[in-house]
């Protein structure tokens, strides 16, 4: 991962369409229902990106992999957005690194619920990140120096902008699915209202259409633990030759509570001590005492190894600015006015992060409305991560509405059931 | 496996007949839909456009993979989702006599919609009389339960079923009644094992 802003400055490649996937060459034989050992492409754009901010990127590049292959008539394409800390690598195995499994493996490749067999699906890493689209780490031609501070605000309808001029270098007029979880989901709901007659099936997973008071403290929690670190240097910590390691740690670990719920926690942790004297007694200090807090700072290390400080500031500021229905007096339902496409939403019981009433409030908008939604409400006991994981309840559900999406497409039948569901 | 499923070759003659009172190019929900046979039938034959509310996950899978609009929920929370008089026909087939709030469901239905169909087994069914006369509850074939582990919290016979109903402003405007695949005409009250209703919303 050590190249993570290393290869915007790579060509980009404007290769004609085709499946970025490999032929296998490696010795091990692929897991069933892999696409297999994928690399990324890098495609540029030059015109200029004007943001809900009323800044202006200039140029930018997006870090794209693709797995399938798009039809003749250019009407098999999926688009799936990433969340929080997320990249363009959704499924396979990256070619960099053979540990380097996509995000949403289990969902995507030939049988699984997203079925590359038949459907051509596009992984897009947004702008702003750090996985290899244009993000504050990446230089800013005006200056020759890291964005650092000075990169743009976003918002969700920035992203969409970008991945619709995406779409277009495919030469994809109307995607037959946009589909995300969290802020995945919300860029997919955006789609269907910004970009209306560009997508026929929009699935939001584990979203919400606008963050609580709740969700927005514990994002400025964290943004306050990245911005009070003495590295971040105003955020133009790049220059200095500085990270806010721990600042970016910190933030990562409230997160990460925020994705699991309470059970969940007991279940996996309790009140486990780490290494408890021999006795059994507590050390009695501010070390590692529990479990629960071992597990916190490891992965928040792990991901201050990997993840821009900048990036995490970026993306949480966008997920408090989503609200359609802000432009609407508060009306949901005005605001989805627009939206055509077909809607599938799924939420988890247990997840308290975007808990079921707000997918519902959705749901109830689009009846509002006369469009046709479903809506799936699983079980499930592992919070929001929940959106990630394998149940197949929740495969079913998107496996199911996928194969209707191929049925009404004219696309072929399911030829194989891997992933979850085999 | 197969992408799509086809609409079922078999309906069932009270699912036909509830049919027969659905306009066509209307807007149904149907309560309790399953596995989305109902209204996969009335998307095929009636072109109306469907919402299903159901709770049992295989069912809602199944439903997905019909291609029917279906929305997972428990009925006794309600039906908050859906706005005053938002669907031509409601329908409520064999779950009436399973829901704790028989009232505010039959009240909710009538708020969302302009018309009503309910259908319930018949308590009233003769053999029942014997069974109970003879010291057993009944056990048939509308209600294959022991009284221990009966889902079916409130029974009744039809005379019940349209008393509350007028207590509750819903004017009944036809009634089919059934036993097995068999329409039954004559004394439906002792003979008929399923009872189904349409009823007229006040709020219409």
């Amino acid at each position: 991962m050590a190249e993570l802003f290393a290869p915007e400055h790579s060509a980009p490649d404007i290769s004609p369409i085709a499946a970025t996937v490999a032929p296998a060459q490696t010795q091990a034989p692929l897991p069933a229902g892999s696409v297999g050992v994928v690399s990324p492409q890098y495609i540029a754009f030059n015109e200029p990106l004007r943001l809900t901010s009323g800044q202006v990127l200039p140029e930018y590049v997006l870090a794209v992999e693709t797995y399938g292959t798009l039809n003749a008539e250019r009407s098999n394409a999926v688009l799936i957005c990433h969340a929080l800390n997320a990249s363009h690598h959704v499924a396979g195995i990256s070619s960099d690194n053979p540990k380097d499994i996509g995000w949403w493996d289990n969902m995507v490749g030939p049988g699984k619920a997203v079925d590359t067999d038949r459907f051509f699906v596009i992984g897009v890493n947004n702008i702003g990140s750090c996985f290899g689209s244009t993000g504050p780490a990446s230089i800013n031609p005006a200056t020759g120096e890291p964005w650092g501070a000075a990169f743009p605000m976003l918002t969700v309808e920035d992203w969409v902008q970008a991945q619709a001029r995406l779409a277009d270098y495919f030469g994809i007029r109307k995607l037959a699915a946009v589909m995300g979880g969290s802020l995945g989901g919300m860029q997919a709901l955006s789609w269907a209202i910004t970009c209306p007659d560009r997508v026929a099936h929009c699935i939001v997973i584990a979203s919400t259409p606008r963050l609580s008071a709740q969700n927005i403290g514990f994002n400025e929690v964290a943004r306050r633990s990245i911005i009070s670190d003495p590295d971040f240097c105003g955020g133009d910590y790049y220059a200095h030759g500085k990270v806010p390691r721990h600042g970016l740690a910190v933030a990562r670990m409230v997160g990460h509570i925020t994705y699991l719920s309470d059970d969940d926690m007991a279940v996996k942790f309790g009140r486990t001590q780490r290494s408890p004297n021999g006795n059994g007694d507590f050390h009695y200090g501010y070390d590692v005492e529990f479990e629960v807090e071992s597990y916190l700072r490891y992965q928040g290390e792990k991901f201050s190894t990997y993840f821009d400080a900048n990036t995490y500031l970026l993306i949480t500021r966008a997920l408090d600015y989503f609200d359609p229905a802000r432009g609407h007096g508060g009306d949901l339902a005005r605001a989805l006015e627009p939206v055509s496409a077909d809607v599938l939403l799924v939420s988890f019981s247990t997840d308290w992060r975007f808990p079921p009433a707000r997918s519902r409030e959705i749901v109830r908008a689009l009846l509002k409305n006369k469009r046709p939604v479903t809506y799936a409400e699983i079980d499930a006991p592992h919070g929001h991560d929940a959106f990630l994981l394998d149940d197949r309840r929740y495969h079913a559900v998107i496996q199911g509405y996928y194969d209707r999406i191929a049925a009404k497409l004219a696309l072929p039948e399911r030829s194989q059931t891997t992933g979850v569901l085999a | 496996m197969t992408a799509a499923i086809a609409a079922p070759r078999h309906v069932r003659a009270d699912l036909v007949r509830i049919a027969s009172w659905i306009d066509p190019r209307s807007r149904v929900l149907d309560l309790g839909c399953g596995d989305g046979t109902l209204l996969a039938y009335l998307q095929n034959n009636k072109d109306v456009v469907g919402a299903g509310v159901e709770l049992n996950d295989d069912h809602v899978i199944a439903a997905v993979r019909r291609g029917v609009q279906v929305i997972q929920q428990n009925l006794e929370e309600g039906l908050a989702l859906f706005d005053d008089q938002q669907f031509d026909t409601v329908v409520l087939s064999q779950t009436l006599q399973s829901m704790h709030h028989t009232e505010h469901i039959l009240r909710e239905m009538a708020r969302v919609a302009h018309y009503g169909i309910v259908s319930f087994p018949n308590f009233g069914y003769w053999p029942h009389g014997w069974s109970i006369l003879s010291g057993r509850m009944p056990v048939t074939g509308e209600m294959p339960y022991q009284w221990y582990d009966t889902p079916n919290i409130h029974l009744c016979t039809l005379k019940d079923f349209e008393d509350l109903a007028a207590s509750l402003n819903l004017r009944i405007t036809h009634l089919a009644t059934f036993n097995g695949d068999r329409e039954i005409k004559v004394l439906p009250g002792w003979r008929s094992t399923l009872a189904v209703y349409r009823f007229e919303s006040p709020n219409k």
